[in-house]
């Protein structure tokens, strides 16, 4: 599991884990509690172009739909296939076996930092 | 990511809420959190039991203007739960509304769908408060407790309208109708093992309590002196075996404590708002604000038999339902999918052909009111309004999923029915 605090945010609620060139993307702990127990991912295709902002994935819970957004422009390295085949893994691990999307980028894009985020959930 | 919640939760006794879990936030509100607004409550009514849920690990929501719990961390937990063993429910945002006096049952037979004066004391009976244009105000339980006394149960957020209501609608009867919504505060024990637990718990005394059946009620006490009372009706929206007791909110925290310490071993767990809907759904039970409405007429929900046309004399409603919906009034159904992927409410519905969406026909043959993946099924179920050429069971309809039409077909309500034991 990644520490929370070395980690940037999107006012989306999601996490990214910035290691080079790679961005692993997925929901924040406050995310997955306010969706409730998650029933349904899915993931873009491994490959595929995202742009920053733009939905490419769903999460579903029993009674909600959340949508997933790109945080940075780029292309798809990796999909967390252990997320679609057990969706309960984004409500039990957030922040390490429920990851989502790897994704290869240029340019990072502005994002919160951890006391950033903690300010805005605070709200 | 963003988060919409569009599957409301339910409120009453057998009967339910317009109020949404995600008060303010729709589908297509795509800012975040939309799911509940937890910790900034913008409401100021807590139930009596509200430390209990805090202590107890609640998320809240704001619920027809009552902070109330959504789950205790597992909403499908507490589902199995109640499906499996049995769960502990507040409902003390319920309105409590008395009808007394001589008249109180004449009174109900003209305010009310149903003939209340039909019902023996100790019964209760599921009903609906009409419009004079035979739309739905509200659904309600009434409990006899009396010979001329009555007990009307009302979702919370339609309180007031059905207080207002009763009112108007008997004051050329000898009665007086008093809301006693803030004095009462109601805890709902269902699952199979719910019987097993409450005539189990410390100090609690209700009388004949094996042999009370379903829909009826008898009183009760509770306390080491009997001190508290209690009306214990057999009674849910869970589609399970189940009690719901009403009692003064003074006592509640104890006797909330008593039975979750009763059941420990039993498998009884908190249960909140959001379990409480998916169970209702799988039941088939209408909720107010998504199946039923002030422009719904009780036949297009399948309630028709709750309106007592045979029974004498005017009651408020009665020529417009004697006249019936429009010939094309959609009619309530149950759909079925595969996949994991569920319609929910708003969420419109296509003709089908068995070999896929029928182009000819491009315009929406009905919505969806109600949807979920169903935790006991497995499956997606909604409940929604179609077209009468569309709502046999086998009919093949296409939800629009966000987009995706993804096929259904029409199944015959409930969903889910328990074994009879």
């Amino acid at each position: 599991m990644a520490d929370k605090t070395e980690l940037k945010y999107t006012a989306a609620h999601e996490w990214i884990l910035v290691d080079g060139t790679t961005a692993t993307v997925g929901i924040t702990d406050y995310a997955a509690d306010k969706l409730g127990d998650v029933v349904f991912v899915e993931l873009p295709e491994v490959g595929s172009t995202v742009a920053s902002g733009t939905v490419v994935g769903e999460i579903e819970s029993t009674k909600s739909v959340g949508e997933l957004f790109a945080p940075v422009d780029g292309t798809v390295l990796e999909a967390n296939e252990a997320v679609v085949d057990s969706p309960e893994l984004v409500n039990s691990d957030p922040f390490g076996e429920g990851w989502l999307i790897k994704v290869t980028f240029e340019t990072l894009p502005e994002l919160l930092s951890f006391d950033e985020y903690a300010a805005l959930v605070a709200e | 990511m963003t988060a919409s919640t569009d599957n409301p939760s339910s409120d009453s006794p057998d009967s339910p809420d317009s109020g949404s879990l995600d008060s303010g936030s729709t589908s297509s509100d795509r800012t975040r959190p939309a799911s509940t607004s937890p910790d900034s409550p913008s409401t100021e009514r807590l139930s009596p039991l509200h430390a209990i849920h805090v202590a107890g690990g609640a998320s809240f929501t704001d619920f027809a203007g009552w902070q109330m719990p959504v789950s205790y961390g597992s909403d499908l937990a507490e589902h199995h739960a109640v499906r499996t063993a049995a769960g502990l429910f507040d409902l003390s945002h319920m309105g409590e509304i008395f009808v007394v006096g001589p008249e109180a049952a004449q009174a109900l037979d003209y305010a009310l769908a149903g003939k209340l004066s039909a019902i023996a004391v100790g019964q209760a009976k599921y009903s609906l408060l009409l419009t004079v244009d035979g739309g739905i105000v509200d659904d309600l339980v009434v409990y006899r407790t009396g010979d001329d006394r009555f007990l009307v149960v009302a979702n919370a957020s339609n309180r007031v309208d059905v207080a207002r209501e009763l009112i108007e609608r008997s004051a050329d009867f000898a009665c007086e109708v008093y809301d006693e919504s803030d004095d009462i505060a109601l805890i709902a024990i269902q699952g199979p093992r719910a019987h097993e637990i409450l005539s189990q718990a410390p100090t609690v005394e209700i009388p004949g309590l094996d042999d009370l059946k379903y829909y009826w009620c008898r009183p009760g006490t509770f306390g080491d002196r009997g001190e508290h009372e209690l009306l214990v009706a057999r009674t849910g929206y869970t589609g399970e075996d189940g009690f719901e007791l009403y009692l003064s909110p003074d006592a509640a925290a104890q006797l909330w404590e008593a039975l979750m310490e009763t059941g420990a071993g039993s498998g009884l767990v908190a249960a909140g708002l959001a379990s409480r809907d998916t169970l209702r759904l799988e039941a088939g039970m209408p909720l107010y604000g998504h199946e039923l409405g002030t422009t719904t007429f009780p036949v297009q929900a399948g309630l028709g038999r709750v309106v007592a046309l045979k029974k004498e004399g005017d009651f408020v409603g009665r020529q417009a339902i004697e006249a019936g919906p429009p010939a094309d009034a959609r009619v309530l159904v149950g759909l079925a999918s595969e996949g994991k992927r569920a319609g929910r409410a708003d969420y419109l519905l296509f003709a089908g052909t068995e070999s896929g969406t029928d182009t000819e026909a491009p315009n929406p043959i009905g919505v969806i009111t109600s949807g979920a993946l169903s935790p006991t099924l497995g499956h997606p179920i909604a409940m929604a309004y179609v077209e009468k050429a569309h709502s046999e069971p086998g009919s093949p309809i296409f939800i629009d999923v966000r987009g995706k039409r993804i096929p259904a077909h029409v199944v015959s309500l409930p969903f889910y029915k328990r074994e009879s034991r």
